[in-house]
C-alpha cells in the first residue's frame, strides 16, 4: 500500500525529473561548499596570520602556492577575503539554481496533478457527479495538492540537503580532528530524537486544535447564514456566549501547543548551545596544551552551527510525510477512478430519424429497475410528452437518451443506429437537454448561454434567449447579457435560471430536444409563449418533454404516461381521453376547474 | 466579487489605525514590557557568546594556562541555561499575547456583528466577514507579538554587537560593516517583492479552488453541453498563471538569499582582512579578531527579520484596516439612549421593565427603498388586529419581503411609522420587538447540535417535556422518534443530516416554543411530497392559532384561510380582502389562484 503511494508520487514527477536532479546536485554542491569558508577561515588564523604549519593536504599547500605562498598572503590578506567572497558567490550562485529548479519542479508537478484532477472529475461517469460529495472533492483537489507540492517544492529538498551537509560536515570534521568530531556530534543523535519524537507526539494535539478551529468556524459561520433566525428570537446574547464558548476553546487547545513549543525549543536549545559550549571548552582545553590549532576550533564552532539547525528540521520533516503521504493516497483515490467511456470509435449518423426504444431495462442498484420492459417508437421530427409520478422513471428514459447511463438490456435506436454504438461527444452534442435544477457558472450571462457554442455570434445569443423568453428580462439588468451571474445585487429567479439554461441549450440547434422539467417554475403563461417559440425555431426537432402541466402535455404528437417504470399509457391526447387512467383523470380537473372553484367559493 | 479582491495597500503608517488598535493591546502591556526584557536579555546574551569566545582563545589558547577554564565552563554554562529560560518565556509569552489578542477581537468582532442591521448584511457577504474573523484576526494578532519578539530581538542584538565591535576596535568596527546600509537597502528592496508576488500566489490560488468548485457542482452541466475541453483549457490557464507567479516568487526569494550571504561574507573577508592585518600588527589579539568575525556574521540574521518586518507591515495594516472597519462599523438601526436606559440592551436586557405585547400593528403611511431613489414601498397603511391572519400574495420582488422585513424592524421605514399595540416601534427596544416575534423563514435555518437544542433556542429555560410538546404539535415528534438517539440527535452542520420537510417542521417547533404573539412565516415554494405536505400544512395551522400573523404565501390552502389576503403589486396594495371578496373581484388575485389552482391539482393528480 505504501509503496505504491510512493511510485504513485514517482510517476507525476515524469517530464520534471531532470530539474529535480539539477536541484539536487545544486543542493549538494552548495551545501559541501558552504563547509569551505569556516576552513578558509581556519587556514588563515592559524597558518597565515599565525604560524602553525599548514594543514597536511596537498590540495591546500598546492592552491596556496599557486596564490604566492604564505609570505605574499600574510602581506596581502585581502586575497584570502576575496577566496571567501568567491566560495560565497559560488554558494549564492548554486543556492539560486536549487531555488530555481525545484520550484519549477514543484510549481511543474502541482500544475500537472491539478490539471489531471480537474479533467479526471469531469470525465467520471454521470452517476459519479450524482452521488459525489462535493466538499471532500475539492480538499483532495486544493489542500491535499498543496500538502504535496509544499513537501516537493521545500521538504524533499531540506531533507536532502540535512543529510547532505551532515555527511560532508563529518567528513570535514574527521579529516581535521578526530577527537574534537566526537565531542562535536555527541548530542547531534539526541537532538534528531528529540525533534522526531516530539513532533509525533504533538502530531495529536495540531489535530485537536485543528478541529477546535473548524468547530469555532462553524458557529461563526452557522451564526452569519442563520442571521435572520438569531435576530427573530432575539438570542444575540445566546450567540455570543456560544462563540465564546467555542472561542475559548479554541484558544485554550492553543495555549497548550504554544507551552509545548515554548517548551521543545528552550529545551532544543539547551541541547543544541550546550554542545556547542562542550565544543568549545574542550577545544580550548586541548588548544591550549597545543592539541588543536585555533583555526581548527574556529572551524569546528562554524560546522556546529550548520550542522545543529538542519537536524532539528529534519526531525519535523519525517513527521510531516505522513501527511504527505495521506495526501498522495487521497489524491490517487481519485484518479484511479474508472473513466466514462467516451465510444471514441464510435458511430456518427444522423440523428434526425425515428427514436425507437425495445424492451428497455434499466436500474441504478442491481435488482431495482427503475424502467421495466420499456418499448415506444417515435418518428423524427415529432413532439413527444412523458407524464408520471416523481420515482416513476421519466428523468431516467430521457437521461438513457444523451447516453449519461447506459441500459442494460433491450435496444433503443436513433434512425436505426444503436444508441450504444454512437460517439458519446457526438450523441451528447445532437441531444440537446435541459435539467430541472440547472446550474449556471460564475461567468458572465452571454458566456453562459454560449458555453456550449465557443465564439458564438451576440445574434444567435439573443435569438436563444427570446426563444426561451428570457432576453427582455436581461436587457434589463445594468449590465445587460455582461452581468455576471452570482455576483452581488444580481440573483436570478428560479425561473429566470432555467430560461438561461433553456437558451444555452438551444444555441447548439440539436436535432434531439428533452425538456426534464425544466419549467417548473417558470409561470404557466411564459411557458405558453415559450413553447410556441420553440415550435416556430425547432420544426424538425425531435422533441421530448416531461411536465406536469396538462396543457403543456396534450399537444404533443404522442403522450407517454409512466408508473412505476412502465409505460402504461399513450397514444395522442383523444386517445388517451376515451380510455382509463391518470391521462383522463388529470384532464377532468381541467374541466371540473370552474366547478371546483365555484365550490371554493362557496 | 469585487469585495473579495484585496485592497490596495496604504503605503504610508496609518497612526490613528494603530491608536485604535492600541486599545486591543492595552490589556497586555505588563506582558508586552516582560516580552521585550525577555528578548532584550536574549537579544544580549546573543552578544556576549562571542565575547565568550574571545576571552577563551586570549585568556586559554595564547597563554595556554588553564586556570580558570572549569569557572570560565561554569558561566558558560549558566549562559546556556539563562538563554534557554528566556527562549521559553519569549515563545511562551509572545504565545499568549498572540492568542490573547485574537481571542479579544475576535469577541468584540462577533458582537458587533450580532448588531449590525440587515442593510450590512445584504451587502456583505458571508465569506468575506469569515475571512475577517478567522484569517485576518490571526494574521494580526501573530504580527504584532512576533514582530515585536523579532524587532526586539534583532534590535538588541544589532545594538549590542556595535556597541561590542566599537569598544574593541573601532575602526575595524566601521570597516567590518560598511556593507551593512547597502544590505538593508537590498534586503527592504527584495522583501517588499517577495511578500507581494506570494501575495499574487495566494489569491491565484483561490481561484483555482473556485475553479475546482464550479467544475465539481457544474460537472452534470459540462457533461451535457459537452464541454469538457473548454474547461480544461480555461482551467489550464488557470494553472498556468498559478505556475509562473509561483515559480517567480520563488525564484525572487531564491535571489534574495544569495545576495545577503554573499554580501556578508563581503564583511567577513573585511573583518578577516584588516582585522587579520591588525593581528599581524599586533594591534589586535586573536580573540578579537575571531570575535569580529563572528559579529560580522550574526548581523546579517537581525536584517533580514527587521527587513521582513518591515514588508509584513503593510499586509498587517491592511488586515488591520479591514478588521478594524467591520468592529468600527455603526448599526443603522439603534435604539435611542431612552430606550436602552428603560429595556436594556441585546446583550443586557432590563426584562423588568418589558410591557406585554398585544399583538395589533399598524403601518402608517410608511415608505421604503434599500436604495435612494428606487422605492419599494410607497404610503403603505395598514390596520392589523390582534390575532388577525394575514397573507400576502404577488410576485417576486413586488415588496412582500419589505413589508415583513419592516415589522421585524430588520429595516426601518423612511417615512411613516409603524405601530405596535398604538405606540411606535422605534420606541421600544429592537430585542422587545424580536422576542415577541416569531419568524419562520422559508428555508430553515437550523444550528449544528441536537434536535433538542435546535428547538430549545425558540426558549432556552423550556423543560424537555415543552419541547418535546412542541414536536408533537407540529407533529415532529414521531420522526424524531425514529431517529437514532430520538431528541438528542445531531442534526450536523445546517441540519443537513434532515430532509426539508424535517428542518421545516423542526423550525416550526422552535417557533412554537417560543410562543410569541405575532408570527410571520415565509412559507416554501418548493414542492415537498404530499405526505410531508399535509404534515406541514397542519403544523401551520397550530402554528397560526390565536397569534396575529403574517404570511409570504404559496400554498393555496394557506392563503385560503388567511382573515386577510394583501395582493401586493410593485410595492402597492392593489386588492385587499377576504378569499371569497377578491374572487367576487375577478381581477388580479382571480387570474393568479385560477393559474395556481390548475397547477396544483395536476400535481397531486400525478403524484396521488
Amino acid at each position: 500500500m505504501e509503496d505504491k503511494k510512493w511510485s504513485y508520487l514517482w510517476k507525476i514527477t515524469k517530464g520534471n525529473r531532470m530539474l529535480y536532479v539539477g536541484a539536487i546536485i545544486s543542493m549538494a554542491l552548495s551545501a559541501v561548499l558552504s563547509l569551505f569558508p569556516p576552513l578558509v577561515i581556519s587556514i588563515t588564523v592559524d597558518s597565515i596570520i599565525g604560524d602553525e604549519p599548514l594543514i597536511d593536504s596537498p590540495v591546500v599547500v598546492s592552491m596556496i602556492q599557486r596564490l604566492g605562498g604564505k609570505g605574499v598572503l600574510a602581506q596581502n590578506l585581502w586575497i584570502c577575503g576575496l577566496v571567501l567572497v568567491i566560495l560565497n558567490i559560488f554558494i549564492g550562485y548554486f543556492n539560486f539554481t536549487r531555488g530555481k529548479w525545484s520550484a519549477q519542479a514543484a510549481e511543474g508537478i502541482a500544475r500537472g496533478i491539478r490539471n489531471n484532477l480537474y479533467d479526471h472529475l469531469q470525465h467520471l461517469p454521470y452517476d459519479e457527479h450524482v452521488k459525489a460529495e462535493t466538499g471532500d472533492l475539492i480538499q483532495r483537489c486544493t489542500s491535499d495538492v498543496e500538502t504535496v507540492r509544499r513537501f516537493l517544492a521545500m521538504q524533499l529538498v531540506e531533507m536532502g540537503r540535512a543529510i547532505v551537509l551532515l555527511v560532508a560536515s563529518l567528513f570535514f570534521m574527521f579529516s581535521l580532528n578526530v577527537k574534537m568530531t566526537f565531542v562535536s556530534i555527541a548530542v547531534v543523535p539526541f537532538i534528531f530524537l528529540f525533534s522526531f519524537i516530539f513532533f509525533s507526539k504533538i502530531k495529536e494535539a495540531f489535530k485537536e486544535a485543528d478541529e477546535a478551529e473548524g468547530r469555532l468556524s462553524t458557529v461563526l459561520q452557522e451564526n452569519l447564514t442563520g442571521i435572520r433566525v438569531v435576530r427573530a428570537f432575539g438570542r444575540q446574547a445566546y450567540e455570543a456566549d456560544k462563540f465564546d464558548e467555542k472561542n475559548t476553546e479554541y484558544t485554550n487547545l492553543w495555549y497548550r501547543l504554544n507551552s509545548l513549543m515554548a517548551l521543545y525549543w528552550s529545551s532544543s536549545d539547551v541541547l543544541a548551545m550546550g554542545q556547542i559550549g562542550a565544543v568549545l571548552v574542550l577545544g580550548v582545553y586541548w588548544a591550549a596544551q597545543g592539541e588543536l590549532t585555533l583555526g581548527t576550533l574556529l572551524a569546528f564552532m562554524s560546522y556546529e552551527w550548520m550542522l545543529l539547525w538542519p537536524v532539528r528540521q529534519l526531525g519535523r520533516i519525517l513527521t510531516d510525510m505522513g501527511k504527505t503521504q495521506v495526501s498522495l493516497g487521497r489524491i490517487k483515490e481519485i484518479i484511479e477512478k474508472p473513466l466514462e467511456d467516451m465510444n471514441e470509435d464510435g458511430l456518427t449518423p444522423p440523428m434526425d430519424g425515428d427514436i425507437e426504444f425495445k424492451n428497455v431495462y434499466f436500474e441504478y442498484e442491481k435488482g431495482r429497475p427503475v424502467l421495466k420492459d420499456v418499448s415506444f417508437r417515435v418518428e423524427g421530427g415529432k413532439t413527444i410528452a412523458i407524464l408520471g409520478s416523481t420515482g416513476s422513471g421519466k428523468s431516467s428514459l430521457v437521461h438513457l437518451l444523451q447516453g449519461l447511463y447506459d441500459y442494460d438490456r433491450g435496444s433503443i435506436t436513433i434512425g436505426g443506429v444503436e444508441l450504444r454504438d454512437i460517439e458519446k461527444r457526438y450523441l451528447r452534442k445532437q441531444v440537446g437537454i435541459v435539467l430541472q435544477e440547472p446550474f449556471l457558472f460564475s461567468k458572465t450571462i452571454k458566456d453562459n448561454i454560449a458555453l456550449a457554442k465557443v465564439g458564438a455570434s451576440d445574434n444567435e445569443i439573443h435569438n436563444a434567449a427570446n426563444t426561451a423568453a428570457v432576453h427582455d428580462v436581461i436587457r434589463e439588468f445594468e449590465k445587460g447579457y455582461d452581468t455576471t451571474v452570482g455576483e452581488r445585487g444580481v440573483t436570478l429567479s428560479g425561473g429566470q435560471k432555467q430560461r438561461v439554461a433553456m437558451a444555452r441549450t438551444l444555441i447548439l440547434d440539436s436535432s434531439i430536444l428533452i425538456f426534464d422539467d425544466s419549467l417548473s417554475a417558470v409561470d404557466t403563461e411564459t411557458d405558453n409563449a415559450i413553447r410556441s417559440a420553440l415550435n416556430e425555431r425547432s420544426r424538425d426537432v425531435t422533441t421530448f418533454i416531461i411536465s406536469h402541466r396538462i396543457t403543456t402535455i396534450s399537444q404533443a404528437d404522442v403522450i407517454l404516461v409512466m408508473e412505476d417504470g412502465r409505460i402504461v399509457q399513450s397514444g395522442i391526447h383523444d386517445e388517451l381521453l376515451s380510455q382509463e387512467g391518470m391521462y383522463r383523470r388529470i384532464w377532468s380537473i381541467q374541466n371540473a376547474l370552474e366547478e371546483e372553484l365555484e365550490k371554493n367559493l362557496a | 466579487m469585487n469585495e473579495l479582491k484585496e485592497q490596495e495597500y496604504n503605503k504610508s503608517i496609518d497612526f490613528g489605525l494603530w491608536k485604535d488598535l492600541f486599545r486591543y493591546i492595552k490589556p497586555y502591556r505588563k506582558r508586552i514590557i516582560a516580552l521585550i526584557v525577555v528578548m532584550m536579555g536574549s537579544g544580549g546574551i546573543d552578544v556576549i557568546f562571542p565575547l565568550m569566545n574571545r576571552y577563551a582563545i586570549d585568556n586559554f589558547i595564547m597563554t595556554g594556562r588553564l586556570e580558570g577554564l572549569w569557572v570560565f565552563a561554569g558561566i558558560y554554562g549558566g549562559l546556556v541555561a539563562i538563554q534557554a529560560i528566556n527562549v521559553y518565556f519569549f515563545i511562551y509569552i509572545a504565545g499568549r499575547i498572540e492568542l490573547n489578542l485574537s481571542y479579544d477581537i475576535r469577541k468584540v468582532g462577533f458582537k458587533r456583528l450580532q448588531e449590525l442591521s440587515f442593510s450590512y448584511y445584504d451587502k456583505t457577504s458571508v465569506g468575506w466577514l469569515m475571512a475577517r474573523m478567522t484569517s485576518d484576526v490571526e494574521r494580526l494578532g501573530a504580527t504584532i507579538a512576533w514582530s515585536l519578539v523579532d524587532l526586539t530581538w534583532g534590535g538588541t542584538a544589532m545594538v549590542g554587537g556595535l556597541i561590542a565591535m566599537l569598544y574593541m576596535n573601532w575602526k575595524l568596527a566601521l570597516i567590518s560593516l560598511a556593507v551593512v546600509p547597502f544590505l538593508a537597502v537590498i534586503s527592504i528592496f527584495f522583501q517588499k517583492r517577495i511578500l507581494g508576488s506570494y501575495r499574487i500566489v495566494r489569491r491565484t490560488n483561490s481561484r483555482i479552488t473556485g475553479a475546482f468548485n464550479e467544475g465539481i457542482m457544474g460537472a452534470k452541466t459540462t457533461k451535457t453541453l459537452v464541454r469538457e475541453k473548454e474547461n480544461l483549457k480555461e482551467f489550464k490557464g488557470l494553472t498556468g498563471e498559478m505556475y509562473s507567479s509561483s515559480v517567480r516568487a520563488a525564484v525572487f526569494s531564491s535571489v534574495y538569499f544569495p545576495i545577503v550571504i554573499t554580501m556578508g561574507s563581503v564583511g567577513t573577508a573585511l573583518a578577516l582582512w584588516f582585522g587579520g592585518r591588525g593581528v599581524l600588527l599586533q594591534a589586535i589579539g586573536f580573540g578579537t579578531l575571531s570575535a569580529f568575525i563572528s559579529y560580522v556574521m550574526q548581523f546579517f540574521g537581525p536584517i533580514n527579520e527587521l527587513a521582513r518586518i518591515i514588508a509584513e507591515f503593510q499586509n498587517a495594516q491592511a488586515s488591520a484596516e479591514r478588521v478594524m472597519a467591520m468592529i468600527n462599523t455603526e448599526p443603522d438601526i439603534v435604539d435611542t439612549a431612552e430606550v436602552i436606559e428603560k429595556y436594556g440592551t441585546e446583550f443586557k436586557p432590563r426584562y423588568e421593565n418589558w410591557e406585554v405585547i398585544d399583538g395589533g400593528i399598524t403601518f402608517s403611511d410608511v415608505s421604503f427603498s434599500y436604495k435612494e431613489g428606487e422605492e419599494v414601498l410607497e404610503d403603505f397603511s395598514l390596520d392589523v388586529q390582534r390575532g388577525e391572519s394575514i397573507a400576502l400574495v404577488g410576485e417576486t420582488g413586488s415588496g412582500k419581503s419589505t413589508i415583513v422585513n419592516l415589522i421585524c424592524r430588520f429595516y426601518e421605514p423612511v417615512e411613516g411609522q409603524i405601530l405596535i399595540d398604538g405606540v411606535d416601534y422605534r420606541e421600544r427596544s429592537q430585542l422587545w420587538l424580536q422576542s415577541n416575534i416569531g419568524y419562520v423563514l422559508q428555508t430553515p435555518h437550523l444550528f449544528s447540535g441536537t434536535v433538542n437544542e435546535n428547538i430549545r433556542y425558540g426558549r432556552l429555560d423550556a423543560t424537555d417535556e415543552e419541547v418535546e410538546e412542541a414536536a408533537r404539535l407540529v407533529n415532529a415528534h414521531n420522526f424524531i422518534m425514529k431517529m437514532e438517539d430520538g431528541y438528542d440527535s445531531e442534526v450536523g452542520e445546517g441540519g443537513n443530516r434532515l430532509s426539508t420537510g424535517e428542518k421545516q417542521l423542526i423550525s416550526f417547533a422552535r417557533a412554537i416554543l417560543a410562543d410569541p404573539r405575532i408570527l410571520v412565516l415565509d412559507e416554501a415554494t418548493s414542492s415537498i411530497d404530499t405526505e410531508t405536505e399535509q404534515m406541514i400544512q397542519y403544523a401551520i395551522n397550530k402554528l397560526l392559532e390565536g397569534r396575529t400573523s403574517f404570511i409570504i404565501a404559496h400554498r393555496l390552502s394557506t392563503i385560503r384561510s388567511a382573515d386577510r389576503i394583501l395582493v401586493i403589486k410593485d410595492g402597492r396594495m392593489i386588492e385587499q380582502g377576504n378569499h371569497r371578496e377578491l374572487m367576487g373581484l375577478g381581477g388580479y388575485y382571480y387570474r393568479l389562484y385560477t393559474n395556481q389552482f390548475r397547477e396544483e391539482q395536476e400535481l397531486s393528480a400525478i403524484n396521488a
